[in-house]
């Protein structure tokens, strides 16, 4: 069995002898060359792993200065401190430097030259996990074993949106607090209460584990799939900006006092910071479930935005 | 914490270990060698064999790590701990033969946890995500066996007061909140 390809084609099912392909070429669209985005790309993950977004060291400190346990404001510190060797010497935050995800927003009206937006994605970490030295984290295959030897393939999740903007947003995730992320069908009669349970209890179970203090993405509803996405998706708001919508912002609330009641604390030697942040979106579910996932993000939350 | 760290040197022998209380600080400084998930995986294999494990065993210090690739004019990249449960089925056996100390961070299971006592080790806990905090400790590194493993291969480090917490102790004392 040779490596999969990123990308990996379904075999077709469902068409019909009334299907034709349908021409989606365009000759008024804004072109955005493949190079461009590989170099944007690769730099987002050099950033990235050196220098910690102002957002999550703002959280930190806040933390830091709200904190009652001296153990907790100890590591806090040396977190802080961690933040500033990383940028000042241009080293990697953390030794694991990531499994590159991609939330990518392509307009309508632009299109990619040179070659495909998902190979120039890929051409991006390739480039910047060897110029940046970053660890090459990725395995060709979850039983083989292998590492493919350049961080590649990404996670890819595309969207298209109007416009003609290309918007693309990297996550660095690391493996620590991936492996304690959750997904489970609720029933719709568990509710709100059940989705707090379910969010708290997977925090809980975690521990130590994922380099608390995390940051908590939760996804509800759509199906098991979407509410993963949901729940990756949700660490790419900036750290403490609320849901727009006020009953999620209360679910946020709830949910963040609940963890943080915990007191696994930094590290897990106990405190008041056990996370830093929680994020919930939600989407439209079908009339039986209630499905949810919570994704758990380390006190290293490392991303970048680029737009192109 | 606020307590200054004690010093330790590897290898570690009774006197050392039997001193150590769970939310200790310790500053490690000597020979210590890294090993995480495949390393584990192979050594425990070789045993198996009945081969000889490609480091020193009896009274060592094993840090659950896989750096990032050395910079140029560094003596290593980032390299703080990983999570140390995903060791835990392998460490027994490691502790039986005289390791005598593991770093990394998080929880270690209740068969860990007997078996350290049984064998008079310690856990220790670095702090995770300060990888490039920890890399400033380290003042020699060098791939000393499955090299093919790249962030993985074993490596022999020479680590001056690289910081840490005694999470658990040899006789059970352990500084997580369950």
């Amino acid at each position: 069995m040779s490596m999969p390809a990123p990308g990996n084609q379904l075999p077709e099912r469902g068409r019909t002898a009334a299907d034709r392909p349908v021409s989606l070429m365009r000759t008024d669209a804004r072109t955005i060359a493949f190079e461009t985005i590989a170099e944007a790309v690769a730099q987002a993950a050099i950033d990235a792993a050196r220098v910690l977004p102002d957002d999550v060291l703002a959280a930190l400190r806040r933390a830091r200065a709200e904190e009652t346990s001296p153990v907790a404001r100890e590591i806090l510190d040396s977190l802080i401190e961690n933040a500033r060797i990383a940028r000042d010497e241009r080293m990697p935050l953390c030794q694991d430097t990531g499994l590159a995800v991609f939330f990518v927003r392509l307009g309508a009206e632009a299109r990619v030259s040179g070659g495909l937006l998902t190979d120039a994605l890929n051409e991006g970490v390739r480039r910047g996990y060897q110029r940046g030295f970053l660890r090459k984290s990725v395995l060709g295959d979850p039983l083989r074993r292998v590492n493919t030897g350049d961080n590649t393939p990404a996670v890819i999740h595309f969207e298209p949106v109007p416009g003609d903007e290309l918007t693309i947003d990297f996550l660095a995730k690391g493996g620590g607090a991936e492996n304690m992320s959750r997904a489970a069908g609720l029933t719709p009669a568990q509710g709100r209460r059940g989705v707090i349970d379910f969010a708290v209890e997977t925090v809980r179970a975690a521990g130590a584990s994922p380099c608390p203090p995390v940051v908590v993405g939760v996804g509800i509803g759509g199906t098991l799939e979407k509410a993963a996405i949901l729940a990756k998706r949700a660490l790419l708001r900036p750290l403490g900006e609320p849901n727009a919508d006020p009953d999620l912002k209360g679910l946020e609330q709830d949910l963040l006092r609940e963890i943080n009641a915990l007191g696994i604390g930094p590290q897990g030697f106990g405190g008041d910071t056990t996370a830093l942040g929680v994020h919930v979106e939600a989407f439209p579910c079908h009339i039986a479930s209630l499905p949810v996932a919570v994704n758990i993000e380390c006190h290293s939350h490392r991303s970048r935005r680029i737009r192109l | 914490m606020e307590q200054t760290a004690k010093k330790l040197v590897t290898p570690l022998g009774d006197e050392q270990v039997n001193a150590l209380r769970a939310g200790d600080r310790v500053a490690i400084s000597g020979v210590i060698y890294t090993a995480r998930d495949a390393a584990h995986k192979r050594m425990a294999e070789a045993l198996d064999r009945g081969e000889a494990l490609p480091i020193p065993i009896d009274g060592q210090v094993i840090y659950y790590v896989g750096p990032t690739p050395t910079p140029p004019g560094r003596v290593i990249g980032s390299a703080g701990p990983t999570t140390s449960g995903r060791m835990d089925a392998y460490t027994p056996r490691l502790l039986a033969l005289g390791l005598r100390g593991t770093i990394g961070k998080g929880w270690r299971s209740p068969e860990v946890v007997r078996a350290m006592q049984q064998h008079r080790a310690v856990y220790f806990a670095a702090v995770g995500g300060a990888g490039a905090l920890i890399a400033a400790s380290i003042v020699e590194c060098e791939i000393v066996a499955y090299e093919d493993l790249g962030p993985e291969a074993i490596r022999r480090l020479v680590v001056r007061d690289l910081p840490a917490v005694v999470a658990i102790d040899a006789l059970g004392g352990n500084v997580y909140q369950r």
